[in-house]
């Protein structure tokens, strides 16, 4: 029904651009200039008719199953229900309004459900009478307004400016929706564990914690120990140390040489290579990494005498490092190429060699730019997700040894998300707590890289 | 005594040539001017003289160049080496982004020249002094040199220079993004300098050449058109063309 | 030597030395790239190979238990179990009751809609002998393929002493074929390693991309308009601009908890499906077309809105009718490139669930499916061998779509932009 009620909307909307045009034309006939193009004409009256319907349409769409709910359930107000149940009995009576319920039918049952169709066709049919009603006022009232030939062109770009403007919002909302996904169930797993043991506390295992029915009282010895950061955050922090280990040496190196060593060729050609070592998905990292590069490092370690994980920190470090490879390189081959040349005029001249000039003054001065890519590098690094969950342990193990297996914050996000979920339920509120730290954690670097590259910009200009 | 001879050199630019059979000798002690209108050549000859032209990928230099009687346009010879001996200042001024004392002490650091703090601090106080620097920036050392104004970075970059103690001093146009009152203080520097260095400096402005120089060379499109005393050019040049430039016919 | 020649040396051998070090780095980068393809390719490409066992077939009537003159109706309805049971038992007349168990584990699971398929494509053969093909077990295949060693003893293997003698003699018999597993692009995923495909997920990527462009590119584009155009210099819009800068930054499975916390949770959107995983990956793909096509869009140069705007257009006519048409092809370049990196993300659809098993191709965005990544991480988790040369098939396939993406891209950029000089 609704898909109908849109449908008509959009039909009305483009006849009367057919007829506001035709309209426009009219006066044009009877030798008035007219204010714009006819075809504004038609667009004023098409977007007058339309858009107030829409607007209408979708805020009562959106806010008819609310209120449809709440009065249907007046009836059990005084009854002393918890919110949960409440939440039971609405299903039950809509799941028997529509035909589909199996279980026990009571009386109370019943009279909700037919409350409930009752009043589901009493708001389609006002719907509908209200839309067109709506439609129609606005359609005169746009129309008359076309018959005194009134400017329109500057009316529809203004809308058009308008539509922009919400355009550009999406980014906003896309933040505020991230943040709102994540606050509720963060407030939510704080109620139930402490922030202090969150934070401070040294064991991660959410698997001793067992999903329960959402009815069920929350029993606090099953939650302790079991939502201890502690492990996580080294994780991750140790394997991003790791990635950068390998990441920034040839990242930067490799950087430096393209932009002031090699030669057109090589350039032309080694760069795009190293490209493609961004694009490759993380997924596909994360196989290769779990196939051959921890069995790998195992029969090294083997060899040398050492007891080396066959998932260690050390695979899944330094593959994601690898990955990072290119984002240093690329940018800092950039940033150095947009070091000015008078620079290094000046530098040749006083009688230094090409390394030289590259450690003393090229590379102080694009140390911003530098520093920025690098940050950008750590920033990616932690929230790496896939090479982590495949290649590394998915155990929350503390540990500062590369050969021991690991696990982060995203790969714990996962592990606990990817089996039953239940909202409510701890387990599944400590993703979200997680997501919310990672969130935050990401942000303030990103802050902070910005913060440092203007800062040195500053001084050196 | 003749410093530097030049003998037949070309260069071109890909293929497009620059200079053609260049000979000149330049004279040791002596402030040599090198004058013509735009894109006649000058910045280029110039830049062979301490081979800067090689930073540049296609441009190609041909003939010989002989400074102390030593061929630098040889294949052996040292470029690192050659560029101690000759010091270069550009026509914008373009200190390090490091601070005053750094500018000054990166040639005497890369060249291994001073053993010991005491003495940096000596050799940076000295290349001050004698650049007209000293008394304005020495409660400053450890400030961003690219905090001064335009001329004195000009002068902290002729500092720079000395600050290695080069036989030969290149200045490319060292005076035309500053003000008068700056050029006269660096043209009144020249004058000192010459006395411990040699001097080629490139100018577009014929009133400058004629105030700071003892020789002079006009060069147009590529070609050293003639080359005397700066006497000699300015008074009675030889050449019809010398004399429509010097004249202001053209340029 | 002089002090000065010495320091002299010191300093060439550190040029020297810089330069090696960035030759490595490079050499170092490359050889990655080598040994990582190499490997993809060497274990993915027999994924392309299907082995088949050609296996004589008698179209008994009475094991079929139909009657004298069968209708193609009868053929269709009848049960064929037995009779591919039998078949497979007469490879050895000899076996035991164990033996002959064995004996059909060599062959796929599928093998009696093999062999019915072969009588329904010829009825005449009821009553007859005929050869049919059958697919290979994925445990057969695998010891094909050579990936399964055989001299470790019995209990350590998959495939029975057994189950090899009758193999060798089939291969002796010229019974063993190898031809292109054209199923791997036609069949959906399967518990069975022999029969999986990535039919399921290639529809599914492909849904999920369109749900992307087509919600992300006209928002995207219309933000950027505004900002780069009409957006007053005031707090709101840098407000907007921040907001941008830190959304091209977030970790890819804060998204994926914004779907589930969001679209699932709230909206009741359907889990699994495409339609979800193309909103929540447009929703990360959103930044990167902004900042694309706001780059595109300062590349235009102000002269040609001066002199549109010269003419009497409005800001609105200028910038819809010139400026935007101008910068499209580096705003597309972008869109593309944008969309080849969400053609590879994997963790905001897991968490969405994309991760369960679909055995189906799906029909539209609102059918459970799962994408080419997922898909590589599904089976990368699955324990069977014969899984890891589909992982690496399947890799391979993604690899050449992100590639004919990105060529499509610089395509667009180098044929159409103009070169403003």
């Amino acid at each position: 029904m609704n898909l109908i009620i849109f449908t008509t909307i959009l039909l009305l909307g483009f006849t009367t651009y057919y007829f506001g045009r035709k309209k426009a034309l009219l006066i044009q006939n009877t030798n008035t200039r007219l204010t714009a193009l006819p075809k504004f004409y038609g667009y004023y009256l098409a977007i007058w008719c339309s858009i107030p319907a829409f607007i209408i349409f979708a805020l009562w769409s959106i806010f008819e199953p609310t209120i449809v709910k709440l009065l249907v359930l007046t009836d059990y107000s005084n009854q002393g229900y918890q919110s949960d149940e409440l939440n039971l009995i609405y299903e039950k009576t809509k799941s028997l309004a529509r035909g589909f319920y199996s279980g026990e039918v009571t009386v109370f049952l019943e009279d909700s459900a037919a409350k409930y169709q009752n009043l589901k066709s009493i708001a389609i049919n006002s719907k509908v009478v209200v839309v067109l009603s709506i439609i129609i006022a606005s359609t005169l009232f746009a129309y008359k307004k076309i018959s005194n030939n009134t400017r329109t062109r500057e009316p529809v770009e203004k809308f058009l400016n308008a539509i922009l403007f919400t355009s550009s919002l999406a980014a906003i909302l896309t933040t505020l929706g991230i943040v709102f996904s994540l606050i509720f169930e963060t407030i939510r797993f704080f109620s139930v564990i402490p922030v202090f043991d969150f934070i401070f506390g040294t064991h991660w295992y959410p698997a001793k914690t067992f999903v329960r029915d959402a009815s069920a009282e929350i029993d606090p010895e099953m939650y302790k120990d079991a939502f201890g950061s502690v492990p996580l955050f080294a994780g991750t922090f140790f394997i991003a140390f790791i990635a950068m280990c390998v990441a920034i040496p040839i990242g930067l190196l490799s950087g430096i040489y393209l932009s002031e060593y090699a030669s057109k060729n090589v350039r032309k050609y080694a760069k795009p290579l190293i490209e493609i070592l961004a694009g490759i998905p993380t997924v596909v990292y994360g196989f290769f990494a779990a196939l051959t590069v921890g069995p790998f490092l195992r029969e090294i370690g083997i060899n040398l005498g050492l007891e080396v994980s066959s998932e260690s920190a050390l695979a899944a470090g330094g593959v994601m490092g690898i990955m990072i490879i290119p984002f240093i390189s690329s940018l800092s081959d950039d940033v150095i190429t947009s070091v000015p040349q008078s620079l290094r005029d000046g530098s040749y001249a006083m009688g230094a060699t090409k390394s030289e000039t590259i450690k003393k003054v090229i590379f102080p001065a694009a140390l911003p730019g530098i520093v920025g890519s690098i940050l950008l590098g750590v920033s990616r690094a932690i929230g790496e997700t896939m090479i982590v969950v495949m290649a590394s342990g998915l155990a929350a193990n503390l540990t500062f040894n590369p050969l021991e297996s690991t696990s982060t914050i995203t790969a714990q996000i996962v592990v606990i998300l990817i089996g039953d979920q239940q909202f409510g339920d701890p387990k599944t509120q400590a993703a979200f707590a997680l997501g919310m730290t990672l969130f935050l954690v990401t942000l303030c670097l990103n802050v902070f890289a910005l913060k440092i590259v203007k800062t040195y910009r500053e001084k050196y200009d | 005594m003749k410093k530097i001879n030049a003998k037949n050199v070309n260069v071109a630019y890909g293929s497009k040539q620059a200079l053609f059979d260049i000979n000149i000798d330049i004279e040791e002690k002596q402030v040599t001017a090198l004058i013509g209108p735009s894109g006649c050549g000058k910045s280029t000859f110039l830049r062979c003289l301490n081979r800067m032209n090689d930073v540049i990928d296609i441009c190609k230099v041909t003939g010989e160049i002989y400074i102390n009687d030593f061929n630098i346009l040889d294949k052996k010879c040292d470029v690192v080496r050659l560029r101690e001996k000759i010091g270069m200042v550009f026509q914008k001024p373009n200190p390090f982004p490091k601070t005053i004392y750094e500018n000054i002490a990166y040639g005497p650091t890369i060249h291994g020249m001073t053993q010991s703090k005491a003495e940096m601090d000596e050799v940076v106080e000295t290349s001050l002094k004698k650049a007209a620097l000293w008394n304005e920036v020495k409660d400053r050392l450890h400030e961003v040199g690219t905090g001064l104004s335009g001329g004195q970075q000009q002068r902290l970059c002729i500092a720079r220079a000395i600050s290695v103690r080069p036989e030969v001093i290149l200045m490319d146009e060292p005076c035309s993004a500053l003000d008068p009152i700056a050029t006269a203080q660096i043209e009144e520097l020249i004058d000192e300098l010459k006395n411990e260095h040699t001097i080629i400096i490139v100018t577009h402005s014929m009133a400058q050449a004629a105030r700071v120089s003892q020789n002079t060379g006009f060069f147009h499109l590529g070609n050293l058109i003639e080359y005397g005393s700066t006497d000699k050019i300015f008074k009675n040049p030889e050449n019809q063309k010398t004399q429509d430039y010097i004249t202001g016919r053209f340029g | 030597m002089t002090k000065k020649e010495i320091l002299l040396k010191k300093r060439y051998n550190s040029e020297k030395r810089f330069k090696l070090y960035g030759q490595f780095a490079i050499g170092f980068a490359l050889l990655f790239l080598f040994i990582f393809l190499f490997k993809i390719f060497s274990t993915g490409f027999t994924a392309f190979q299907k082995t088949l066992l050609k296996v004589d077939v008698t179209y008994d009537k009475e094991l079929l238990y139909l009657d004298e003159n069968p209708t193609l109706e009868d053929l269709k309805d009848a049960d064929y179990y037995e009779l591919a049971l039998k078949s497979m038992a007469d490879l050895d007349p000899n076996a035991t009751e164990e033996q002959q168990n064995q004996l059909k584990r060599m062959v796929s699971y599928i093998f009696d809609t093999e062999i019915k398929n072969h009588l329904l494509k010829n009825p005449d053969l009821l009553g007859q002998t005929s050869s049919v093909l059958l697919t290979a077990s994925d445990d057969l295949d695998q010891v094909y393929k050579g990936n399964f060693p055989r001299d470790i003893p019995e209990k350590q293997r998959r495939v029975s002493d057994y189950q090899l003698k009758i193999y060798d003699q089939l291969v002796d018999d010229g019974k063993v074929i190898s031809n292109f597993n054209f199923s791997f692009f036609t069949r959906a995923d399967s518990r069975e390693a022999e029969l999986a495909g990535i039919a399921s997920a290639v529809v599914g990527s492909f849904f999920t991309i369109l749900v992307c462009l087509v919600i992300s590119f006209p928002v995207a584009v219309l933000a950027a308009i505004y900002l780069e155009e009409f957006a007053p210099k005031n707090r709101i819009t840098d407000f907007i601009e921040v907001n941008i800068n830190n959304l091209a930054a977030v970790p890819s499975i804060v998204f994926g908890l914004l779907g589930l916390g969001v679209l699932l949770a709230i909206f009741h959107l359907p889990r699994s499906t495409s339609l979800v995983g193309g909103i929540t990956l447009s929703l990360m793909t959103l930044p990167t077309i902004i900042i694309a096509a706001r780059a595109s869009l300062k590349a235009v140069p102000p002269s040609i809105r001066e002199a549109a705007l010269a003419m009497g257009a409005s800001k609105m006519q200028t910038t819809m009718h010139h400026t935007v048409p101008l910068s499209m092809p580096g705003t597309l370049s972008g869109t593309i490139i944008g969309l080849a990196q969400a053609l590879g993300e994997t963790a905001p659809l897991i968490l969405i669930g994309m991760v369960a098993f679909i055995n189906t191709i799906p029909m539209s965005p609102m059918d459970p499916s799962a994408s080419l990544p997922v898909q590589v991480y599904l089976w990368a988790e699955s324990a069977e061998r014969g899984f890891v040369e589909k992982v690496s098939a399947c890799i391979m396939v993604l690899l050449g779509f992100l590639i004919l993406m990105n060529l499509l891209a610089q395509i667009v950029r180098h044929k159409f932009e103009t070169k403003w000089s």
